[in-house]
């Protein structure tokens, strides 16, 4: 069964069907995406004075994707208008360039994911804080008693290797990147901090009390900065699939249908600025401020 | 995107480098304010968030024809503004309203 479809602006509203569509569902999302940074404000303002952390993100890792996601934003619109001029080999090219910006975007925020999750807070037993990325951690091998280096610690907490075993294995030691502070307030706030020197640090178990990666467990701000930008991060994802489906596959509609092909351009188009829109307020919020 | 105009790709590729400029110039200012020395914590989220939605302006209103849409999608845009103040609203009137502790 067809489903009807006007391709035409409807005399009563002015505009096409699809497009009242997608501006009602942008709307949606705003309140969306509205609920969340509501959600930011309250834990950022009940947060006590000198424990919300600052300089945590890397402000030009932020910066590039905010430059690459303005640019796709870019070639999204100049795709639309190679349609509207009857150009579909500039509109392959403008897409094409939509899509490799967008994985490059994502790239770049996995990769700041995978840093957050290789960094460790170490509580030692002597009062003292470790800090920094994980080198590796030695384990021993209860039924050989054989030494087992690996480059991964086996599971977010330390809570969940202390009591002894894992899969037969028992931690020895622990080894990383980062440095030691007596006072746990030096890890929140770094952008006071003019130098940070990080040395290669062996902790044996027995110094360990507890350790926590960077995980949204770890505290209020992770918890809401991996929920805003990973709730993003899946929009980038589905407007990709999209982009990616026009571009290739439903891109037959344009021999069939060329205006009604364009229309869906200009559709996925206003989905894909709107998703630059949440990021120009992400960025600031939770990289600047 | 309106389409009320017929399409011209020169003009719209400068002026799409236009934008691109302008969002580069206002990130720029907002990574500027962010590292100045200490004015104000409010002053500085502000100024901040000020740049911010002068950035998604330019966003908004070149990149998605929002400055020349049909009466329809603006109707349906105040709706959508009229709840989102409501919300941050709310927000803000709630900000200082933390329990002191157990009532019962």
């Amino acid at each position: 069964m067809d489903i009807p479809y006007t391709s035409t602006p409807r005399p009563d509203t002015g505009v096409y069907n699809a497009k009242i569509g997608i501006w009602l569902f942008l709307a949606s999302e705003v309140m969306l995406f509205g609920g969340l940074f509501s959600a930011y404000v309250l834990l950022r303002v009940g947060a006590a004075p000198g424990e919300w952390p600052h300089g945590w993100l890397n402000v030009w890792l932020g910066t590039f994707n905010t430059l690459i996601l303005a640019l796709s934003a870019i070639t999204t619109l100049l795709a639309w208008v190679a349609c509207k001029v009857g150009q579909f080999g500039k509109f392959k090219f403008f897409h094409a360039c939509t899509i490799v910006l967008a994985l490059t975007f994502l790239g770049v925020k996995m990769y700041e994911y995978h840093d957050k999750w290789i960094h460790y807070e170490i509580k030692l037993v002597d009062g003292t804080f470790a800090d920094g990325h994980l080198e590796g951690a030695v384990y021993v091998d209860k039924a050989t008693n054989q030494e087992l280096e690996e480059r991964r610690f086996r599971g977010n907490a330390f809570s969940a290797v202390s009591g002894g075993v894992t899969n037969n294995y028992e931690l020895a030691s622990v080894t990383i990147n980062g440095r030691i502070v007596t006072d746990a307030k030096d890890l929140v706030d770094l952008r006071a901090q003019k130098s940070i020197e990080r040395k290669t640090i062996r902790l044996e178990r027995a110094q360990i009390k507890s350790m926590e990666n960077y995980g949204p467990w770890h505290n209020t701000f992770l918890a809401i900065y991996f929920t805003l930008t990973g709730l993003h991060a899946l929009h980038i994802l589905g407007g990709t699939l999209v982009i990616g489906y026009l571009w290739g596959p439903g891109g037959k509609m344009w021999k069939s249908d060329p205006e009604r092909f364009t229309n869906r351009i200009e559709i996925s188009g206003l989905f894909w600025h709107f998703v630059d829109l949440v990021w120009i307020f992400l960025f600031p919020v939770l990289y600047l401020t | 995107m309106s389409e009320s105009h017929p399409v011209d790709f020169k003009s719209y590729f400068r002026r799409c480098l236009y934008v691109f400029i302008a969002v580069l110039c206002t990130t720029a200012l907002m990574i500027m304010a962010s590292f100045l020395p200490n004015y104000g914590w409010s002053a500085k989220v502000a100024a901040i968030i000020a740049i911010a939605c002068v950035n998604a302006f330019v966003v908004a209103g070149f990149l998605m024809h929002l400055l020349s849409e049909k009466k329809m999608i603006y109707t349906l845009l105040g709706f959508t503004v009229f709840f989102f103040a409501g919300l941050m609203g709310l927000t803000i009137w709630a900000m200082h309203d933390t329990p002191l502790g157990p009532t019962h």
